[in-house]
């Protein structure tokens, strides 16, 4: 016969421990460690799914390796239907891994419990949504990087003609992703489940490619389609890529017959800044009805 | 310092609407404590619990954890509070030892995580993902992450729900380990031999509503109730219900000698229990 003692709570001593001061929360040093932290598992996440990668990350350059087979013919003299397609494509892929990838993951997470599983814990909000930046900002880059490249070695698509080129690049890029991150993250609240996060967020992504100059050159499309487009960032990125990547000659072929740097800067902080609005004013850290 | 109780609750209420998922309800939680929150599904556990953890606003009442108010959560707060949520299903796609590590960059001072995943029994599991774990073993990984800041409370929400007797007992021997430890344990369960094993104090809830406060040796006066003493002679099985068991049984050994089939039974944890929800259930009917 087996006996057992109950347990009771004077045999055990409660073990107090030092409380962390308040400052160390607050410190720059603590949000940086976790942002690292949170942007490391979110790479490592995105390299373990394969589903992101090629509909987030290699998608433009699948459909550059695609369309740039498929099509051989010129634009214009001199400017190859890939040359166009190649900034159609930038334009996508800044769209893709900033807003898709972000409004599709941080759905599924809330949906999941990550967000309340994190909220629960001393890290600061912020550092969840800079390991999302920093998730964009490599992402980004490889894909832009790896986008070039093949075009440039596989279908003698021209870089950048100069530094000038170049900047619009860098810029366009920044602005681009900037917008499309605080978009992505707003976007979120929008899909009921996590299930249906790629099925409500896929098409709007799809769409604004065909009417925003990517699939199609944009000075060919309808007045009306091109007015609805003009809304909307990704005809601004995609047009401030081709500033980037095609002759000079190219701007007169624009509806507006000029690259509209100052307009698209413009429009791209413009969308930036309402997308900070949206998410400030309508970010949610639970699923729906949990309160 | 210490005479302070880790958790008090007086009169909480939540309410949705006319729905009072929470009506009413107070206990105390003392300092090392392993305390059982025990009820059917429904009855309010979650949501009391959740209360506590800082994530949902209460309607009304008192409460204060490690001496603050949760409904105004602070990052040292945090740090001091582990939270097993009732199921979870996200971090599929990273291992144990990553997730892990990366929660242990969000606390201020941090138990190391290969010691914290030898603690939960994952060591063999260090390098498995997530999604390719059990759901006892995904559970330990809960706990893991519950404990990694090294917690003076740890609230543990259902936690051996949909395990298979062995997983449970495996998971109950982890739970002491932690309360050796000194840590406080909130439990949430509707398992009763869960609260006989582990528990030190309990409150039984149901409707919403505190029925019962005590061990679980006394819950519902079950310590002095009645004992059943039933043994054999020459005419078959004989019982009868005496509040004087001893006496019984030495008067029996006096007259007849040594009694066959002896037995000695009072009620159990799962009869003062049930008798606890039916009475509650019809004073419900009668109103």
């Amino acid at each position: 016969m087996s006996t057992t003692t109950p347990p009771s709570a004077t045999a055990r001593a409660a073990r107090t421990r030092q409380p962390a001061e308040p400052a160390a929360f607050r410190s720059p040093a603590f949000l940086l460690r976790t942002s690292l932290a949170r942007t490391a598992v979110e790479l490592k996440e995105l390299s373990r799914s394969w589903d992101a990668l090629i509909f987030n990350v290699f998608f433009p350059i699948i459909f550059l390796f695609i369309f740039g087979s498929v099509f051989s013919g010129d634009v214009a003299p001199g400017v190859s239907f890939t040359q166009y397609f190649t900034a159609g494509m930038a334009a996508s892929g800044v769209l893709l891994v900033s807003f898709q990838s972000l409004a599709i993951s941080i759905a599924v997470e809330r949906d999941d419990g990550l967000l309340k599983r994190l909220e629960g814990t001393p890290v600061p909000p912020a550092a969840y949504f800079l390991g999302k930046v920093g998730l964009v900002v490599v992402t980004g880059a490889v894909q832009m990087a790896v986008l070039l490249t093949a075009a440039h070695l596989l279908f003698d698509v021209d870089l950048p003609a100069g530094p000038q080129q170049w900047w619009t690049l860098a810029w366009v890029t920044v602005l681009g992703a900037a917008a499309g991150t605080l978009l992505g993250i707003a976007y979120s609240s929008v899909p009921r489940t996590g299930r249906s996060a790629s099925a409500v967020t896929a098409p709007v992504v799809l769409v604004l490619q065909f009417i925003s100059g990517v699939f199609f050159v944009y000075s060919q499309l309808p007045g009306w389609m091109q007015d609805v487009a003009a809304v909307f960032p990704l005809k601004w990125m995609a047009e401030g890529f081709r500033a980037a990547l095609l002759p000079e000659s190219m701007a007169a072929a624009e509806p507006a017959g000029e690259w509209q740097l100052g307009l698209i800067a413009l429009v791209l902080a413009g969308w930036t800044v309402v997308g900070l609005l949206l998410c400030r004013t309508t970010f949610r850290w639970r699923r729906r009805g949990d309160r | 310092m210490s005479s302070e109780p880790a958790v008090r609750v007086t009169d909480l209420h939540k309410h949705y609407g006319a729905e009072r998922a929470v009506d009413g309800v107070s206990f105390d939680v003392a300092p090392g404590q392993v305390f059982a929150l025990l009820g059917p599904n429904g009855a309010g556990k979650s949501t009391t619990v959740e209360v506590l953890e800082g994530y949902r606003a209460r309607t009304s009442g008192e409460v204060s954890v490690l001496g603050a108010d949760p409904g105004r959560p602070t990052p040292v707060w945090r740090s001091r509070l582990g939270i097993v949520a009732q199921s979870t299903r996200d971090l599929s796609d990273l291992t144990v030892t990553e997730v892990v590590r990366q929660f242990a960059t969000f606390y201020p001072h941090p138990r190391r995580p290969e010691a914290v995943i030898e603690q939960v029994g994952l060591a063999d599991d260090a390098r498995t993902r997530a999604s390719a774990l059990s759901g006892g073993r995904r559970r330990r990984l809960d706990v893991a992450l519950g404990i990694v800041g090294d917690p003076e409370l740890l609230f543990l929400d259902e936690p051996t729900t949909g395990f298979d007797p062995e997983a449970r007992r495996e998971f109950w021997a982890l739970v002491q380990l932690l309360a050796a430890d000194g840590t406080t344990i909130l439990l949430t369960t509707h398992y009763l031999d869960e609260v006989e094993v582990l528990a030190d104090a309990l409150a039984v809830i149901d409707g919403g509503r505190i029925v019962a406060t005590g061990t679980p040796a006394d819950l519902g006066g079950r310590d002095t109730a009645p004992a059943t003493v039933r043994w054999r002679d020459a005419g078959g099985w004989r019982t009868e219900l005496t509040p004087q068991p001893a006496a019984l049984v030495a008067r029996l050994h006096a007259q007849v000698g040594e009694l066959d089939g002896l037995s000695v039974h009072r009620p159990t944890l799962e009869d003062a229990y049930l008798s606890l929800l039916s009475s509650t259930t019809s004073q419900e009917a009668s109103r």
